[in-house]
């Protein structure tokens, strides 16, 4: 800090802030990711391709969520179908 | 009862070999008989952190290839009665090391120390899940900084995940949170995550946190582990970090900012 800094006062940068804010986010999120099976996204593709033989759906159209309350698991999947 | 503990971290350049010398060094003071063994194949440097690099004839490889037997291989420290080191080789790659043949190594080892202090390198490959398998406890060496952060939240997931403890349904690995190159002023300053933000995040048992230190460069040009500078900020974190994996209770020391006087402040002093 240097005689300009001194007099103008301390001016508190808060990248500290905003870094813990962000790792916060992105280790929840990989600590989810960490806790499914590794073959959710291959089987969400392959829901994906046999609803496209019938209706056609973009792919963010199927969500797919494995859930675990206790000793069991729920596998929730959410399809938005197109307007007609 | 011996034990096995890991020094890793996922993110390079954190200090893990540092970690490994000091903590190992710290633990054969302390009349426990201790090797530390280097799993960087290819890329060893525990050897020159040790300053016995001109003395590895037989490496960790020649062992598990049944090249050489382990007294062949373990450099006796020239300081300390109790310790040694395993070094790691040169001139092979990372596939060197088999589950088997690191297995037999360390099953040996077991025998005769009290501690095994497995120097992981960076990354999720090979060497570093080689190093991880076996251990009984892990350091998880973290510099206040985002991307090491996330590193050793990912080694926290192997750790669990991956290890053999786990695989056999056994209790899991101990964890052990040590924080490095930690700068008080920065973080007074709100430049630099805190020791609370990275417990915070991590939420892991934090053992340590080693202020970052010019004696941690004067000690490994030196090829003398940081902790036999008593003298030093370094030195005495990681000697209070070793009392601490030992059961000791101990407070944290070098983490408040010095205080400046006003004219230091006013002129711009460090």
């Amino acid at each position: 800090m240097n005689l300009f800094d001194f007099f103008r006062g301390r001016q508190k940068t808060a990248s500290a802030s905003v870094a813990k804010e962000r790792l916060q986010i992105i280790v929840a999120h990989e600590r989810g990711q960490r806790s499914t099976p590794d073959y959710l996204p291959a089987m969400q593709q392959e829901l994906l391709e046999v609803i496209r033989k019938y209706v056609n759906i973009g792919n963010d159209d199927v969500q797919v969520a494995l859930e675990n309350q206790g000793s069991c698991s729920i596998l929730e999947l959410n399809i938005t179908l197109p307007d007609r | 009862m011996s034990k096995i503990i890991v020094v890793t971290s996922g993110k390079g350049g954190v200090g893990k070999t540092t970690t490994s010398a000091a903590i190992g060094t710290g633990l054969a003071m302390r009349g426990f008989k201790t090797v530390i063994v280097d799993f960087d194949v290819g890329l060893r440097n525990l050897d020159l952190i040790m300053g016995c690099e001109r003395r590895v004839v037989y490496d960790f490889v020649n062992v598990v290839n049944n090249e050489a037997n382990l007294q062949q291989a373990l450099i006796k420290d020239k300081r300390l009665e109790n310790l040694f080191i395993l070094a790691a080789s040169q001139t092979r790659d990372k596939d060197a090391l088999t589950q088997e043949g690191v297995e037999r190594v360390l099953n040996e080892l077991k025998n005769t120390f009290d501690y095994v202090i497995c120097d992981s390198p960076a990354g999720i490959e090979k060497g570093a899940h080689l190093a991880m398998y076996f251990a009984d406890e892990a350091i998880v060496v973290t510099n206040p900084e985002v991307s090491s952060v996330r590193d050793s939240d990912r080694m926290l997931g192997l750790l669990s995940s991956k290890s053999r403890r786990s695989e056999n349904g056994e209790d899991p690995i101990k964890e052990h949170l040590l924080i490095t190159r930690y700068h008080p002023e920065r973080v007074e300053k709100g430049e630099m995550l805190s020791v609370a933000d990275v417990e915070e995040i991590l939420s892991i048992k934090l053992k340590g946190v080693i202020p970052e230190s010019q004696a941690v460069l004067k000690a490994s040009n030196s090829g003398n582990p940081v902790i036999l500078d008593d003298q030093s900020d370094a030195g005495q974190a990681y000697s209070d970090t070793v009392d601490r994996l030992l059961g000791k209770e101990k407070p944290l020391r070098f983490i408040e900012a010095q205080k400046q006087g006003f004219f230091a402040r006013l002129f711009g002093g460090k």
